[in-house]
């Protein structure tokens, strides 16, 4: 599947549709949506991911990055990761950090 | 005024090109790959040199995708510098390729065959999954990358506990989860020891202190088990080949390269729990072995800099392995500070113990320094101000420094008196009641003007028996490691309570039972820092192998169903540890001098027998007690209760006389390892105030308070 990110920004709260695999490739244009989120005051980040089929380091990194551009005072949810993506992240110890959210 | 874009500066632009490749003069440090603006920049040292090539790899690639010679305009002194623009550093591994003399009888055995690991990478894949096979015709095996540090520490601060305070626990990231029992989601790993933070919560310690994590190569044993055939590995990883990469293949998400990150996790959530960690650090040799061994990476880049070697050229082997480190020669010395620092300031590190750490005050030709430069920076510096610096006081080669380690009042020591001591008289030898004493009162002799905090008190660690093994074997049996049980040491000081080995027999099971929690009992009660070994606490056994630095299966590994089995042993091991965070006149940094300095009546610390104020220093005496005046707790700045500490090695039971305490004040039961433990605060009273009945081969402990405060 084809990497797609969309961003829609509703009252202070964005989401952002995230499609395909999210890597070394794929970051940066996450990266930039992330950074229009933040832009745009977002109190809220929500991060659809029912259809991210893999997620690299950099795909991970990609979160710290999400966390940091963000703020501490903005709610990160990620919601509806497939099992290998939701593992991967508790792994890697960022579920402190981004909440996990079932779909 | 706004911040100019990085990329902008002058700076930040090429100046030459090398094929593809767009470069500039690099910085020389910090040494390693460092990601700039833009680029990377590469930085190495090399003294011998004569040509010195950057040779990068697509991630996995089996050849190079380009090698690029350092222009001589880029060599600062003895470093190459370079930075290269435009790189995909998350696809990226890279190395060293450096031409030179092989003239091993001057020290130099450059080969420009090999492509050579970066001593200073932060990053190393070619191990990623443990024990998975790797291709060894690869040209390339442990492969530096770049490191991103952009780790959310969330606030994450230094706990800075007192080092008088620490319960420190040894263990091994992979062997404490590793069992199917563990039930942990990521067995083996460190995301898979997070999971059991709660369980050292619930035990008290606080300080976990990990066997080697910095990148090592398990698969480099060539052992096999001789009744199996099974491969045996190099599980401890007493054999570093990266010093600033975190092992890759204990991490779940080392295959993403996720090493760093998910290791920084871990430490950050033991922070949250209170935990200190301390990493076991092996600077007295590296992997590359002796002549026969594997060119890594210093050996090609600068041997004679750092392995110390001998005026023909051949390794000296004060370590038992092979080579040396030659820690005091000053680019050596900036190496291990540099490592030391980026453990404490990237990964938060609270300490270092320090294997074979005698070999760090040596010479280059291997005489002892009287002050040597390397311990003095350590103690001193700025990053590592706060730091605890533990060392291993002794090396392979025979010199042996406990109590005379140059510590410039920073640092402590493994107390290898202390645990022969305790195991000695624990297992009923004559004449060690003073010696014991002394033991349990920190070892005044043997750190006289230092804090008591100098002696790091052990009984049992990863090197050497179990502490179950340590009463059920008379005899090592390390017949599984494949050297005809001729490794390992021969000097156990155990005793297997009648049986060798497994018993039925209950009378045997119950005195094994009994003398371990003597053994935990003066551990925890004794002055300077106790440190347990992992699985101790519920009996742990390696059927009586003393040397499991192969054995990477149920020999070595924390069996969680002993939880339950031996949850008596677990329960009174956490009350011990609340026993001793809850009496601080058992952790004063001060040693006690047996006089009252604070006018309550009663010496700081006062030794009795059988009979009160009458302790038996004769040989045949097997009965010592210790009485802590809690008015004297921490020099006298904390109140706390009077503490009493028995401990009978004897065959027989003994009716002990027991110190008077002051007025309206009585003998309350904490503990008798015969019998029970009580909770903290809820100790019954003695029903005979001046006695107790102390069985053979018993510890009993008492703490004495007004009688009123009795709940039971």
């Amino acid at each position: 599947m084809a990497f797609d990110v969309r961003l829609k920004i509703n009252d202070k709260v964005a989401t952002i549709e995230l499609k395909g695999e999210l890597d070394a490739s794929t970051a940066g244009e996450f990266h930039d949506t992330v950074g229009r989120a933040a832009g745009a005051g977002a109190v809220e980040l929500v991060i659809h991911a029912e259809q991210l089929g893999y997620l690299s380091s950099a795909g991970l990194r990609s979160l710290v990055f999400a966390r940091q551009k963000m703020g501490d005072e903005v709610r990160i949810a990620i919601v509806g990761a497939t099992d290998p993506v939701a593992q991967t992240i508790r792994l890697a110890g960022f579920d402190h950090s981004i909440e996990l959210v079932d779909a | 005024m706004s911040t100019p874009d990085m990329r902008e500066r002058i700076d930040a632009f090429p100046t030459h090109r090398i094929g593809p490749y767009r470069v500039r003069a690099g910085r020389p440090f910090p040494y390693g790959a460092t990601p700039v603006p833009g680029g990377v920049n590469f930085s190495v040292y090399s003294d011998g040199a004569t040509t010195m090539s950057l040779v990068l790899f697509e991630r996995g690639g089996t050849r190079p995708s380009a090698e690029l010679e350092f222009p001589l305009e880029f060599r600062i002194g003895s470093v190459y510098a370079m930075t290269v623009f435009g790189l995909d550093a998350e696809n990226l591994e890279y190395g060293f390729r450096a031409a030179g003399p092989y003239a091993p009888e001057h020290g130099d055995r450059f080969d420009a065959g090999k492509v050579l690991s970066d001593p200073y990478a932060r990053l190393i894949s070619g191990r990623e999954v443990w024990g998975r096979e790797p291709d060894w015709d690869n040209v390339y095996h442990y492969r530096a990358q770049v490191l991103n540090d952009d780790f959310d520490w969330d606030g994450d601060r230094p706990l800075r506990i007192p080092a008088e305070d620490l319960v420190i626990y040894e263990t091994h990231v992979r062997g404490f989860t590793r069992h199917p029992s563990s039930k942990v989601s990521a067995p083996g790993t460190y995301a898979g020891m997070r999971e059991k933070i709660p369980y050292l919560r619930e035990l008290g310690v606080n300080c976990l202190e990990l066997l080697p994590v910095f990148e090592f190569d398990e698969l480099d044993n060539p052992r096999t088990d001789p009744a199996t055939g099974e491969r045996l590995y190099n599980y401890w990883g007493y054999n570093t080949v990266s010093f600033f990469a975190p092992k890759a293949g204990y991490a779940a998400t080392g295959p993403f390269g996720m090493q760093a990150d998910e290791f920084k996790s871990l430490v950050k959530e033991l922070h949250r729990a209170g935990i200190e960690v301390v990493l076991d650090v092996v600077f007295n040799h590296t992997a590359e072995g002796n002549e026969q061994g594997p060119t890594i990476s210093f050996r090609g880049l600068d041997n004679a800099t750092y392995y110390m070697l001998t005026p023909r050229g051949e390794y000296y082997n004060f370590s038992g392995t092979g080579n040396t480190v030659n820690c005091n020669h000053p680019v050596v010395r900036d190496f291990v500070l540099s490592c030391l620092r980026h453990w404490v300031a990237e990964y938060h590190i609270d300490g270092f113990r320090f294997d074979l750490a005698a070999i760090l005050d040596r010479a280059p030709d291997g005489t002892p320094l009287p002050n040597p430069p390397l311990l003095e920076q350590l103690a001193h510096d700025p990053i590592l101000r706060h730091t605890k610096l533990i060392a291993e006081a002794w090396d392979a080669a025979g010199l042996y420094q406990v109590g005379n380690f140059p510590n410039y009042g920073r640092w402590s020591e493994w107390n290898g008196k202390y645990r022969d001591t305790v195991r000695r008289f624990v297992k009923g030898e004559p004449g060690l009641v003073g010696e014991l004493a002394t033991r349990m009162a920190g070892s005044p002799d043997l750190y006289q003007g230092r804090t008591s905090s100098a002696s790091v008190n052990f009984i049992t660690a990863h090197d050497g028996f179990t502490l179950a093994d340590l009463v059920s074997y008379n005899d090592k049996h390390n017949e599984a490691n494949g050297e005809d049980n001729n490794d390992g040491a021969n000097d156990n000081n155990s005793w297997n309570c009648g049986e060798e080995g497994p018993s039925a027999s209950p009378h045997v099971r119950e005195l094994r039972m009994r003398q371990m929690k003597n053994l935990l009992t003066i551990l925890l009660t004794s002055q300077g820092i106790p440190m347990i070994l992992a699985g101790d606490e519920v009996g742990r056994t390696q059927l009586g192998n003393n040397n499991t630095y192969c054995q990477d299966n149920e020999l070595s590994w924390f069996d969680w169903g002993l939880v339950e089995a031996n949850a008596g042993l677990l329960h009174f091991t956490q009350a011990l540890i609340a026993f001793r965070h809850a009496h601080p006149v058992l952790r004063s940094s001060d040693h006690p001098s047996g006089t009252d300095r604070v006018g309550s009546g009663y010496p700081d610390i006062s030794w009795h027998g059988v009979r009160a104020w009458a302790p038996d220093w004769a040989d045949h005496g097997r009965v010592l007690a210790m009485m802590r005046c809690g008015r004297h707790a921490k020099g006298g700045s904390v109140a706390d209760d009077h503490v009493y500490i028995a401990v009978n090695a004897h065959w027989e039971a003994h009716d002990l006389e027991l110190p008077a305490l002051p007025e309206g004040q009585r003998w309350h039961l904490f503990a008798d390892t015969a019998t029970a433990v009580h909770p903290l605060g809820a100790e019954p009273e003695l029903q005979h105030p001046g006695r107790f009945h102390l069985g053979a081969h018993s510890a009993v402990v008492l703490v004495g308070r007004a009688a009123q405060q009795t709940t039971a």
